[in-house]
């Protein structure tokens, strides 16, 4: 068995394929053989865009009617690789549906799942993903023992995605089948809660907050400056359970994984929690009351003092910027 | 309202992890104490109980040997007994054989109208563990929950998204996943330290629950190579005195963003 055959789970928002499932979709050409996509509701909008990255075939449940994604996908998949089209290797996105999907679909093939992955591999018949640990110090690279369908999981921004150029992708129906009792969850209503300006894993400049700001009220400096600097506002895990900020502001290894050109960390510590969402910053300055803090040791600039004292002066000296 | 809660024993987290280096799995050789995203779901099932006015919370868990400190503490906090799948066999078992494992100590509970698991454990994150149940189990799920209530022979959760919250209805008996920070964990009180000592805790074999290949045998994977990743060297750090925020402003001017 070489790889021959690789789909990859696709999202759709609004129409357009999302960012990492451009990337996944360009590592996945880059291991030879057939790309398909797989995504949930309706195919055709989508199907010019996952051609040009590489897609050749894109198949599309349709509405899932409220159905939560995760058993929704994984049944249709399911049925068609049961219906003979199976791949040697799926790819999906490390986020809450890919982990749905893959998580239920290990179950119905009975094969294992490897997550948190930055790499992929493919040498003759064995396929092997990298995974970063204790805060991106140590890489571990596991290889898949087994036949197929090998299921792997990427971080976001783990590949650059790049266009093919490839024509539309050909849109085959793939309905989810009866899903019995564990189709009992249905959505019945969505709400955003993300603030205004640029996205934070998007935003060139990202300025994130924590413990160190000592209370939820000073929060607002951290989101001054991101505005001053047109940036993004974030946090970290602590301030989001402390219920300071929405979760969709946390950056880390359960949150976003942001690569801005300038990451400016206020009263963060960092947690191997917090790095592993942050590191791969193209700079990255520190300010933090203690001078031991792990955070000191990936900065390009650290000052080790009081984020409530270094942050007003910032904010007004960049008043008449 | 019955709820079966599964908790990991994990090294402490605030110690650095190692590898064992015979085998390149997490060393956890070392005392156990109750996952902090664990506390969460046992404080959750707690309140639900309550709210339903009667039932009790028991737990699953599964470890390479018969710790049981994490479990104490979660029974001294209010659950009334524990199943606890204690085997060295098990060392090495992947994901799915997790599942395969506690999904099994479910049912040798007889079930629950409720099974809450953390969204991801802190030690291992492969985070696929509660939804896998949920298949093996054949029961519907909602993942990332962050406020739940029983309605009925129906929950209603919000459920967390990259954007913002869901609301999602789902029937009963279901599996969530919930967040950490969804309610603040009870501290143990002296009397339920006390009383916990003496609550049962069931311990089987993976064997026991009919469950083989288990342990490196049952595991799709394999660890091929570790290595340590290139490093990003610290730069200059000061203390501030009073001056600290002119470094800041000049290394943005220097980078042309302000």
């Amino acid at each position: 068995m070489a790889v021959n055959n690789i789909w990859v789970f696709a999202q759709v928002s609004n129409g357009a394929p999302t960012t990492g499932t451009l990337e996944l979709l360009t590592k996945a050409r880059s291991l030879g053989g057939t790309v398909s996509a797989f995504m949930a509701g309706d195919g055709a909008a989508a199907a010019a865009a996952l051609g040009s990255y590489g897609a050749a075939k894109v198949y599309a449940t349709g509405d899932l009617g409220g159905k939560l994604p995760g058993v929704a996908v994984a049944s249709a998949m399911k049925a068609v690789i049961d219906g003979g089209d199976s791949p040697d290797v799926i790819l999906f996105p490390q986020n809450y549906e890919g982990r749905d999907v893959v998580s239920r679909l290990s179950v119905k093939l009975d094969r294992t799942v490897l997550t948190n992955n930055v790499e992929i591999a493919v040498s003759g018949d064995s396929v092997s993903v990298t995974t970063p640990i204790f805060g991106g110090n140590t890489l571990v690279t596991t290889t898949f023992t087994g036949s197929g369908p090998h299921l792997a999981v990427f971080r976001p921004k783990s590949f650059a995605a790049e266009a093919s150029g490839g024509g539309e992708a050909a849109v085959v129906a793939a309905p989810v089948p009866d899903l019995g009792a564990t189709g009992g969850a249905t959505m019945t209503a969505s709400h955003v809660e993300e603030s205004t300006g640029p996205k934070l894993d998007e935003a060139d400049i990202v300025v994130s907050g924590g413990r160190g700001l000592g209370d939820a009220g000073n929060y607002g400096l951290v989101e001054t400056l991101a505005k001053q600097l047109k940036g993004a506002a974030g946090a970290s895990r602590a301030i989001v359970d402390a219920g300071w900020v929405p979760y969709s502001m946390q950056v880390g290894q359960t949150g976003k994984v942001v690569k801005p050109n300038v990451y400016i960390a206020v009263g963060i510590s960092g947690a191997t929690q917090h790095m592993v969402g942050m590191k791969g910053s193209k700079h990255i300055i520190a300010i933090n009351k203690d001078k031991e803090a792990p955070i000191f040791g990936i900065a390009d600039l650290g000052i080790v003092g009081d984020a409530l004292k270094v942050m007003p002066k910032i904010i007004e000296a960049l008043q008449g910027k | 309202m019955n709820v079966i809660v599964c908790v990991k024993q994990i090294p402490d987290p605030a110690l650095p992890g190692a590898l064992d280096p015979a085998t390149n799995t997490l060393k956890r050789d070392g005392k156990l104490i109750l996952d902090e995203s664990d506390s969460y779901g046992v404080e959750m099932a707690l309140q639900l109980v309550d709210a339903a006015g009667g039932g009790e919370v028991s737990l699953v868990s599964m470890a390479p040997n018969g710790e049981v400190s994490g479990m104490r503490t979660a029974l001294a906090m209010g659950a009334a007994k524990g199943v606890l799948v204690s085997d060295p066999a098990l060392q090495g078992s992947d994901a799915l054989t997790t599942a395969k494992v506690l999904a099994a100590a479910v049912q040798r509970l007889g079930g629950a109208d409720l099974v809450i698991a953390a969204t991801e454990s802190s030690d291992g994150y492969t985070g696929t563990v509660p939804e896998q149940m949920a298949e093996l189990l054949g029961l519907p799920s909602v993942t990332f929950a962050k406020k739940v209530a029983v309605e009925g022979s129906s929950v209603k959760v919000q459920r967390q998204t990259e954007a913002g919250y869901d609301e999602v209805t789902c029937s009963l008996p279901a599996l969530l996943s919930v967040t950490a920070g969804v309610v603040e964990p009870r501290y143990p009180s002296f009397k339920g330290i006390m009383a916990a000592k003496s609550k049962p805790i069931e311990e089987v074999k993976a064997a026991d629950l009919g469950i083989s290949p288990v342990g490196w045998a049952g595991a799709g994977q394999q660890i091929t190579s570790v290595a340590q990743a290139e490093a990003r060297a610290a730069g200059e750090v000061i203390e501030d005195d009073g001056e600290g925020f002119t470094k800041i402003v000049a290394f943005l001017e220097n980078l042309k963003v302000i």
